[in-house]
């Protein structure tokens, strides 16, 4: 037997209802954006330091500390289409990679939270990821050309610190034209020592032949630089998110 | 004791105690009386009669002394984080979640709490920022937050003006829900954050997604704001601060103790209920009904926001900011 509610209780029941749906809507919202992580929409180059995907994303209080700091203004932070990770640092690498203008590492310095992990204090400890030559048959040194001008074209807003110029202050890419015989900037501008050398393309390579390919090693730590330093119209060297956390 | 109980359960969603007579003060029950007589009920009538025909009654007319310092104490806050790091002044650096103020490691209690149990890690320099951050907001009055450093308060508060207006014209009507919704939404995202290890309300947070979008400049995320707002003029008035949002309850709980507070005196007050009207919170008023005043003198709860409007709204002066614990001095 269905009991007649009295109109006030029929009211109650309303707002009851209506509450029980809104509240779902606002959970339901929340929960949404676990989407743009589940159909990875955008796989994102982490600054230093930065914990594994998961925990980063877990422990980060989404504060922009990191991007205040940074000399080169390398670091972004992801809006809505980062999913659980809105408000978590990421960088462009081809716009403006990390290049250590910092010297220690000042994102590091400035995270309230861990999430860039307090244990990195040198460059060569961080893990962002690891340079990949996505596109071997466009790269300048393995065509054996050499490189004249600015290394992104006049308009790129991009910073590098060049020691020799300025020591302190990075400067415009566009401002610093280069004139190279064979084209080494990838290995040139490369801020860790060893972490990618030209070699010759096979052992038994012709002297003369001035061809050579720019080989990643294990000291790379994914800052970028190369990728923002190449040449080319589509660059032919890319960071890839290896990143399990530091390497401390 | 039973004060504070009340005030947590009624910030939790608790409809408000009716008092039995015998729980009130003689001071109160004589008052009641000498209210309740035939010719103080005419005197009252015709005292709110003489009101209704200053034309400092009508709000468009009302002094809004707080609303003024609030609504500047918003824009300063929000304006410091976005000067400093455009101009490089360093004087507050980070966002709303979480920022250094000249070096000093500030974060917000419910950002601070999402990420720890999100990472389940507690780390010294978060708990330093929120206890700076907790002290802080409780010496103020802890909701003091949401209506004089909030900027989707701000936002919210122009929303609801608009809201007033069309239902005013009776074009639209005012949805209210069940209060009792923030405290489950409460804990839905914690143990949400607990479990997924993600923080999952800080991708809804129109608090964290304006403080973030007024510093390093607007983005996708604005369209939630947007539709929270939309909802905000045209179903539920003050959806978000009303009912949802978990920040404005974890402040509430700092501000349960807190020296700010609002309060109400008996003698002066004519039950008119313009500061219900007025009021984001208006449970925390339940005092100011005819015969509902367990005492003379009665301080707010603690889901007020000290926010100032009841009292700009009370025509007779019965409500006032005070601070405890000073013997009445200030």
């Amino acid at each position: 037997m269905a009991r007649k509610l009295t109109p006030k209780q029929q009211k109650e029941r309303r707002t009851l209802v209506f509450s029980a749906l809104m509240g779902a809507g606002v959970v339901g919202s929340g929960l949404m954006a676990y989407l743009p992580m589940h159909l990875k929409w955008e796989a994102y180059l982490r600054p230093p330091g930065a914990l594994n995907e998961k925990d980063l994303l877990g422990s980060c209080i989404k504060c922009g500390q990191c991007v205040q700091v940074c000399p080169v203004e390398a670091i972004k932070l992801s809006d809505g289409e980062g999913g659980f990770g809105i408000g978590v640092p990421y960088i462009d690498a081809r716009a403006q990679a990390c290049d250590f203008s910092c010297d220690a590492t000042q994102c590091v310095l400035a995270c309230p939270t861990g999430a860039l992990s307090h244990k990195i204090d040198k460059k060569e400890q961080v893990n962002m990821g690891l340079a990949r030559l996505s596109r071997p048959d466009a790269c300048l040194a393995r065509l054996g050309q050499g490189f004249k001008g600015q290394a992104r074209g006049a308009d790129f807003e991009g910073l590098h610190r060049y020691e020799k110029i300025d020591r302190w202050n990075p400067i415009k890419i566009a401002d610093h034209p280069y004139d190279l015989p064979l084209c080494d900037l990838c290995v040139r501008e490369c801020p860790i020592k060893g972490a990618i050398s030209m070699q010759p393309l096979t052992t038994d390579q012709d002297k003369d032949d001035p061809r050579r390919t720019p080989v990643v090693h294990d000291k790379c730590v994914g800052c970028g630089m190369c990728e923002m330093i190449c040449p080319l119209e589509t660059t032919a060297i890319v960071i890839d998110q290896t990143r399990e956390g530091p390497k401390v | 004791m039973r004060g504070i109980v009340d005030s947590l359960r009624l910030l939790m969603g608790g409809e408000p105690r009716k008092q039995s007579r015998a729980e009130f003060s003689a001071e109160a029950q004589e008052l009641h009386a000498f209210k309740g007589q035939p010719e103080q009920r005419k005197e009252r009538i015709a005292k709110i009669r003489a009101e209704l025909a200053e034309p400092t009654f009508s709000f468009t007319h009302r002094s809004f002394k707080w609303r003024k310092w609030r609504w500047a104490s918003i824009i300063l806050i929000n304006m410091l984080f976005v000067v400093s790091f455009h101009y490089d002044v360093q004087l507050v650096e980070g966002a709303l979640t979480a920022s250094r103020f000249v070096g000093f490691h500030m974060a917000d209690l419910n950002s601070a709490l999402q990420v720890t149990l999100a990472h389940k890690n507690l780390v010294i320099n978060l708990v330093i920022g929120t206890l700076t951050v907790a002290i802080l907001w409780w010496l103020v009055g802890g909701r003091s937050f949401c209506s004089w450093a909030c900027p989707y308060h701000l936002v919210s508060e122009w929303a609801e003006m608009l809201h007033i207006w069309l239902a005013g014209k009776g074009w639209i009507k005012d949805h209210p829900l069940d209060r009792r919704m923030r405290s489950v939404l409460y804990v839905i995202f914690a143990l949400l954050a607990l479990v997924s290890g993600y923080t999952v309300f800080e991708s809804i947070s129109p608090v964290g997604i304006l403080s973030r979008a007024l510093i390093y400049g607007a983005g996708v995320a604005m369209t939630w704001v947007g539709v929270l707002l939309f909802i905000e003029v045209f179903l539920v008035r003050r959806f978000w601060c009303r009912y949802v949002c978990p920040i404005g309850m974890t402040y509430g709980f700092v501000g349960s103790v807190s020296p700010v507070v609002v309060e109400y005196t008996l003698p002066e007050c004519l039950h008119e209920g313009e500061c219900r009207k007025v009021c984001l919170v208006p449970h925390v008023l339940e005092m100011t009904k005819k015969n509902r005043a367990e005492d003379v003198a009665l301080t707010l709860g603690a889901d007020c926001t000290r926010c100032g409007m009841c009292i700009e709204a009370c025509p007779t002066g019965a409500l006032n900011f005070k601070l405890r614990g000073t013997g009445g001095l200030i």
